[in-house]
């Protein structure tokens, strides 16, 4: 079956590129300055040349690269991504632990921009000319415009320290101890500030795109048969320009659900959430090597799954499109 | 140490009607922990943030007011022989680790000779002067030492020389021990939870040995990795204590000016962080006295306190900080004199070599500390560059010796013998790491005057070392000191005796209570 000997195709080539990106990301981190002994020492302020030793032994670092190179990939073949010097505690369940709530988040800010990116999008393309359509694509080139950190920040002091309405930071209550249905509520509220940050940029990409990918559809020989059918306007909107409209879309959004793992380091830092792109940056910061592989190798793996992904959803969305491996 | 802080003068008063009023009972401190800490095991691990919280989980036998003098804590007791070698600590009875164990002198003995001599590099260095501890019964300690060494009785702090389970440790491999995790002391509080990146929680030891201690029912410590969201955090109340450091210098003014705020410098007094610009002694133009002279006389140093550590800390004089002892000031002091720089180098015909400096990659006040420190050198005709990194290139950057100019600081733990010296003597030059003599400065004048001021007995003797080695070092001018530096710890006003010793909330939580 064609579609089964794409997907095996796709997936022997997804660890071909998973493993160059290891080899290639192993050598880029090393070749940084500065090495997780010497962060970590001075960390803590003091050193001697035995502290730096042990640390260095401990860790493998005083071994030639090609061998630490080696130990890394046959550990990462059997699943085993190594241990985290500045953590301590073993690359994968770091990695597992704060997964979950990355996943929240940049999986909320996804649904959120394209819904409301392509909803906005359809209304301004509808209404072209009117001062709806002004309203929203002025809007959406703020968004665009505008530099994440600042749009955080800016939301925090209206949002919680004037208004007080929301949680500034953090993904729940410290300390609030709530369970059930309340904790959902609490991690929910938590959740508003930095995924409509995170998300507000896509949702102006989808809007200008929908708009534009809309109105150069409905100039098409097709629609204009639709129209002199007799179809009502807005089943014309829906089936025949939307519809046909919607592919440049889905590859921007795989593209962002590619980049859901790493793509929230900003986000995550200013508003505290616990997830996977603070974690790797600081890992970056302190030189913590294997970490920093780790968290490259799931956000590679992600990238890779998404496109496949994203290769299915066209066939749904236009099955004259093949997939080809 | 009085300020021309305003609102130091309010929480010294409310300091003094607390002392009065009785502790309430109960309640939490939320506070701001940051960067979060690699581990708890204070034993084997002594990052700032590791100390912060471990500090109330793990104990010294001493601990130290703010005038450094030296405290019971598990020891209740201590004597000094005659010729100062011989150091007998009573420990205190009824104590008991977290797990109900008992602590006896056989945990002091296994944690300093067998655990923390593998492990605590800053100890290490200082038990070298240790011949032999022993422990004639179950409550009592007796550190004998190869020959005196002036600054014994201060290494006796949490940080310095905290207190392990000898029952949970012995015969295992202290790195890999999964007690590491779930770390055990006698200190007032115990480790319940850690969410990674969210919070560690500790919880009131109900046993603690010291009768009504602690207050307190619960720490949360809140993890915030930006600091403008941590100013945000004390803001909407979500954290009532920002150890010093939390947020940037530019907040303190505006975060203290909030209703029911108060601020103190107080608490850093054992560390007495002082910083300066390592020059390189060896080789370019710093390595011309004349050149190093001219950089401490074209530095605006009162500028630097004033406008960007808000009027905090002060200006130092030479290596000493004016919170250790045997500081002396009647050394070559260094106005801010631009003539006289430009003079010095005229005299030693610089030929406009520029010089890199390197400033200290911890955040917005250090950057624009070091645009200064070139705005300054600059106006004298010093060329210089920023030559920006990260932490981890810093490191390296200072480590190997690759830099002109570069941003520091060290603490100097209350005494010249354990935080000073190795910044100036000979015998500490060695590449590879950027906390011992970088700057490459080598003088057998000093060396032996620090060698003496360690071992040398009395009191009277080591001050006249001491008084000796600043003179000369200030003459030198090895490095360029910059600042004493004073970190503020800010907090609510209804929290009360937050800061009662020389280690500030590094000394845990034990006495604090919230109105």
């Amino acid at each position: 079956m064609a579609l089964a000997r794409f997907l095996i195709g796709r997936l022997f080539k997804a660890a071909l590129v998973l493993l160059a990106v290891l080899v290639l990301n192993f050598f880029l981190i090393h070749a940084a300055p500065g090495d997780p002994a010497a962060v970590m020492a001075g960390e803590a302020g003091a050193a001697d040349q035995i502290f730096l030793d042990q640390l260095r032994e401990r860790f493998g670092l005083n071994l030639p690269l090609h061998e630490q190179l080696w130990i890394y990939i046959s550990g990462v073949v059997q699943l085993d991504f190594g241990f985290s010097y500045r953590q301590q505690m073993p690359v994968l369940d770091l990695i597992l632990d704060r997964l979950p709530a990355t996943l929240l988040l940049t999986g909320t800010a996804f649904v959120i921009s394209l819904i409301m990116g392509v909803a906005a999008g359809a209304v301004a393309a509808m209404r072209r000319g009117r001062w709806s359509d002004t309203a929203i694509t002025t809007a959406a080139l703020i968004f665009y415009a505008t530099p994440l950190y600042w749009v955080a920040l800016m939301a925090v002091l209206l949002f919680s320290v004037t208004l007080g309405w929301l949680p500034g930071f953090g993904m729940e209550t410290v300390g609030g101890n709530y369970t059930g249905l309340d904790r959902w509520l609490d991690v929910a509220e938590h959740l508003v500030l930095p995924a409509l940050t995170l998300g507000l940029f896509f949702m102006a990409v989808y809007t200008r795109m929908t708009r534009a990918s809309m109105l150069e559809v409905s100039r098409l020989d097709f629609v204009k048969t639709a129209r002199a059918k007799g179809l009502k306007p807005g089943v014309i909107q829906r089936r025949h320009v939307l519809r046909n409209a919607i592919l440049p879309i889905v590859t921007l959004a795989g593209l962002q659900a590619g980049q859901m793992v790493g793509g929230a380091i900003l986000t995550e830092t200013v508003f505290a959430w616990p997830g996977i792109g603070r974690l790797m940056f600081e890992a970056l910061l302190q030189r913590d090597y294997n970490l920093l592989l780790g968290v490259f190798f799931i956000s590679a793996a992600m990238v890779i799954l998404f496109n496949l992904v994203t290769d299915l959803v066209y066939r749904i969305a236009d099955p004259r499109i093949e997939a080809a491996g | 140490m009085i300020r021309g802080f305003l609102l130091g003068g309010v929480a010294a008063l409310s300091m003094i009607f607390a002392a009065a009023a009785a502790p309430v009972e109960g309640g939490r401190a939320n506070v701001v922990i940051q960067p979060e800490p690699p581990g708890l095991m204070l034993g084997m691990i002594q990052n700032g943030p590791t100390q912060m919280v471990a500090g109330n989980i793990y104990e010294g036998l001493l601990r130290y007011d703010p005038s450094l003098k030296p405290m019971p804590q598990l020891a209740e007791s201590w004597t000094v022989s005659g010729d100062g070698t011989i150091y007998t600590f009573k420990l205190r009875q009824g104590v008991t680790w977290h797990d109900g164990e008992p602590f006896t002198s056989a945990d002091v003995v296994f944690s300093v000779d067998v655990f923390l001599r593998e492990t605590h590099a800053r100890l290490r260095a200082s038990l070298v002067h240790v011949e032999n501890i022993s422990a004639p019964d179950d409550h009592t300690v007796v550190f004998k030492l190869k020959q005196p060494f002036g600054p014994f009785l201060g290494i006796f702090e949490v940080g310095t020389m905290p207190m392990v389970p000898k029952h949970i440790y012995e015969g295992t491999d202290f790195k890999t021990n999964p007690a590491n995790n779930t770390p055990i002391g006698t200190g007032p509080f115990k480790f319940k939870e850690w969410v990674k990146g969210s919070h560690i929680l500790l919880v009131k030891n109900e046993n603690y040995y010291q009768e009504g201690k602690p207050h307190l029912d619960e720490i949360y410590w809140h993890v915030i990795p930006d600091a403008a969201s941590r100013a945000v955090a004390f803001e909407t109340g979500t954290v009532d204590i920002l150890p010093g450091g939390s947020v940037e210098n530019f907040d303190v003014q505006r975060l203290t000016a909030l209703d029911n705020t108060c601020v103190t410098d107080k608490g850093w007094e054992f560390f007495a962080p002082q910083s300066w610009l390592w020059l390189n002694n060896r080789e370019g133009p710093t390595a011309d006295v004349r050149f190093r002279k001219a950089i401490m006389y074209a530095m605006d140093r009162e500028f630097a306190k004033e406008v960007l550590w808000n009027g905090l800390g002060d200006v130092a004089t030479g290596p000493f900080s004016s919170k250790i002892r045997f500081y002396s000031d009647k050394v070559t002091p260094y106005p801010h004199d631009p003539d006289k720089a430009r003079e010095l180098l005229k005299e030693m015909g610089y030929d406009g070599t520029p010089i890199r400096l390197l400033p200290l990659p911890y955040g917005e006040t250090w950057q624009r500390w070091a645009e200064a420190v070139k705005q300054n050198l600059e106006e004298v005709g010093i060329k210089v560059e920023l030559v920006a990194t990260d932490v981890a290139g810093w490191n390296q950057k200072v480590a190997d010796w690759d830099y002109d100019l570069a941003f520091t600081y060290l603490y100097q733990y209350g005494d010249p013998a354990l935080g000073v010296s190795r910044t100036y003597v000979s015998t500490n030059i060695a590449k590879g790491s950027p906390w011992n003599n970088v700057a490459g400065y080598a003088s057998p004048e000093v060396d032996k005057l620090f060698a003496d001021g360690a071992v040398a007995f009395s009191d009277k003797k080591r001050e006249g070392v001491y008084t000796a080695v600043q003179k000369k070092l200030v003459d030198d001018v090895p490095v360029a000191w910059l600042l004493e530096l004073g970190f503020p710890t800010i907090y609510r006003c209804n929290v009360k005796n937050l800061i009662t010793t020389g280690i500030g909330v590094n000394d845990g939580f034990k006495d604090a209570w919230i109105e």
